[in-house]
């Protein structure tokens, strides 16, 4: 099985004729995800050169194609509305690739989407991936292999190195979360456990972390909790200073805490193992599920 | 991105806080001149961009002219947590009789913007938060309905009891909401918000943070940004669209993406060297980017080795490889490099490299041994 994305995904891509949108809907498609529709204002009555028909709006989007995943790839001044446009249609579950949204913006989307019963996931994600089934996103799907590990990470190409090696290794994915950089999110670690939790297609979890906030440390505690699946972990920023952005919006080390080492502190008094390396997680893995 | 005091106290100005009346000055007998014109006590202030100014001795009393001007003597040229002191700003002193503290944040937790409050003001709001955290009120607020009169009345019920007071500190810190929404603030902070003895409320200090994100729609206070002190690596990979951190090792990192850029800084540490630097060139491949990278690692004379980790997704390897050429010939490589390429095009972007003097890597753990062993030949 899967959570969010699989066979049931009939995906609208906002901004589909854009060049990020337009490569991406592409991929998406190769990759045999039913993509529907396309939408970008102003630019509805087209068609992409895959036959994609395009729309003004999400709402007519939705009444022509019956869209109900959306994801977004339109330029940051510009993606939080386009968010909010999504939730207001009836779209079920929104995948915000978009990075550089100011946070202002995002907590006002945040509540408007909920109140709509629609999931955001991002933004500044690299997307959900469902391997043999949907990819909503960015990633390289050639490198997912359909399995039950799930993988929730706040990273992107980080998130692909250790997908890569867990594929290699046999150990193929149920459900592929980016939960995407930024301080403030749609849907956090505790979102995605809790989904992989329920999941009778996920036989265990692997975390991807980083420094900044304290989602980790809150995961820790779920886990101490009571969670039904075995966990592994990595967390990138051993080497972060203080103070110091990492790239990521969310990744900073603020007045003392945030560290890396907090939050590998805290899994490990919890009984979940943390990699010192990305390749260090297939023999973890292989422990927690042999 | 951080701003200066001065500049935060303007913003609060603007916004209705009450701050006293001051004057940035950059030489002693122009702070003379501003306590003059201020009206004595004033305290003349150090303005640099950290934290700790005060126990450094970077903030003191003045009560005359001359004065002010002596301790400006002082503090101008004083070296404040590795920063030296350009600018003193020469604010008219209130009496305190009371220090409290108001901050606003975006909490990751609930996801909204908060408001936090404490009747312990003038100290670091975080020993506070460790050692007597039944001292800070921390209240979520709702972007839709803003800050609501019942939620001013629980955050200034928990300061004070006074009702002219409160009706102050309740307009300070709805002026504090505003500025920090209007402002796409991501911390704005008043330590301390003083109660003076004649029973008046003043904001004495400010502190805002610009959630970098915001800028673009923020011309004004993009202008303010002070990179004085900053890395000229860290300014020029601003201007290139690329993150990067300078740190002290000697093997240099050029990867894509933060997330794999801070693992591949930890592995570098795992294998018993040290990382000279940051680097995240982004999900583009434009050459160019790469050619900007390699320019501002190579301004740092302690790298001994070069690793670039490219996992392509939107990355193409291809243009990643040809970027690299590029690089070598008009920056004239002389140290190692080794290059780890996978993902879209990469076995294209194997045959442009081979031939060259890059050293080949397939995994991210054989290219930082390699960088490593590189280095040290």
């Amino acid at each position: 099985m899967s959570i969010l994305v699989g066979t049931q995904t009939r995906l609208v891509v906002q901004g589909i004729t854009g060049r990020d949108g337009g490569f991406h809907a592409r991929q998406m498609k190769a990759y045999g995800t039913d993509v529907v529709a396309g939408v970008t204002p102003g630019k509805g009555g087209m068609k992409t050169e895959d036959g994609v028909p395009v729309f003004d709006s999400v709402a007519e989007a939705v009444a022509e194609t019956g869209a109900n995943t959306s994801v977004i790839y339109v330029p940051a001044p510009f993606a939080a509305d386009a968010v909010c446009e999504a939730a207001d249609a009836g779209i079920g579950l929104v995948v915000c690739i978009s990075e550089g949204i100011p946070v202002r913006d995002m907590v006002r989307a945040l509540p408007f989407a909920r109140e709509r019963g629609t999931r955001l996931v991002g933004p500044n994600s690299p997307g959900v991936i469902s391997p043999g089934k949907a990819k909503v996103g960015i990633m390289p799907g050639e490198i997912h292999r359909e399995g039950s590990i799930g993988v929730v990470s706040r990273s992107g190409t980080l998130t692909y190195e250790i997908v890569d090696h867990l594929s290699r290794a046999g150990f193929g994915q149920s459900t592929c979360i980016g939960i995407g950089g930024d301080p403030i999110v749609g849907t956090n670690l505790l979102d995605a456990m809790e989904l992989f939790g329920a999941d009778d297609g996920t036989e265990a979890v692997v975390l991807i972390g980083e420094i900044g906030g304290n989602d980790e440390e809150l995961a820790a505690a779920m886990i101490r909790d009571g969670y039904p699946k075995k966990v592994a972990a990595f967390i990138a920023g051993r080497t972060a200073p203080p103070g110091k952005r990492m790239g990521h919006a969310g990744a900073i080390i603020a007045g003392g805490s945030g560290t890396a080492a907090e939050k590998i502190a805290a899994f490990e008094a919890v009984g979940v193992e943390v990699a010192d390396t990305p390749a260090q997680i297939v023999d973890i893995v292989r422990r927690i599920t042999g | 991105m951080k701003i200066h005091e001065y500049d935060a106290r303007a913003i609060f100005t603007r916004y209705g806080l009450p701050v006293p009346p001051s004057r940035l000055v950059t030489e002693p007998k122009a702070a003379g001149e501003a306590a003059g014109e201020l009206g004595c006590p004033v305290v003349v202030k150090a303005q640099v961009l950290v934290g700790g100014r005060g126990k450094a001795g970077g903030v003191k009393l003045a009560s005359t002219p001359e004065e002010a001007k002596e301790k400006a003597a002082k503090i101008l040229g004083m070296e404040i947590k590795g920063l030296v002191v350009e600018k003193v700003l020469v604010a008219k002193a209130v009496d305190i009789e009371h220090e409290f503290y108001a901050g606003m944040v975006f909490d990751r937790v609930s996801r909204r913007p908060m408001m936090m409050v404490s009747p312990s003001g003038g100290v670091d709001i975080e020993e506070v938060a460790r050692t007597s955290p039944e001292k800070i009120l921390k209240l979520p607020l709702n972007p839709e309905g803003g800050l609501m009169p019942f939620q001013v009345r629980r955050l200034t019920s928990f300061l004070t009891g006074d009702k002219a007071v409160a009706k102050q500190i309740g307009a300070a810190l709805q002026g504090l909401y505003d500025a920090f929404m209007g402002v796409d603030a991501s911390l704005a902070e008043i330590n301390p918000l003083v109660l003076s003895p004649d029973g008046t409320v003043w904001a004495i200090d400010a502190k805002i943070n610009i959630d970098d994100n915001g800028l673009y729609r923020h011309a004004e206070i993009a202008g303010l940004r002070d990179t004085v002190d900053e890395d000229p690596g860290e300014t020029a990979a601003r201007d290139a669209g690329l993150s990067f951190v300078k740190l002290d090792g000697s093997i240099g990192c050029i990867v894509n993406g933060a997330g794999l850029a801070m693992a591949t800084m930890d592995m570098i540490k795992h294998y018993g060297a040290e990382p000279a630097n940051f680097l995240d060139i982004g999900g583009s491949s434009n050459p160019d980017k790469v050619l900007a990278a390699m320019r501002i690692i190579l301004r740092d004379t302690s790298v001994k080795a070069i690793l670039i980790n490219i996992f392509g997704g939107i990355t193409r390897c291809d243009d990643v490889a040809l970027g690299l050429i590029e690089a070598k010939k008009k920056l004239g490589l002389e140290i190692p490099l080794v290059v780890r390429l996978t993902g879209t095009n990469a076995s294209e972007a194997r045959e442009i490299l081979s031939g060259t003097e890059l050293i080949g890597a397939d995994t991210m753990d054989e290219a930082v041994q390699s960088a490593i062993a590189a280095a040290r030949r």
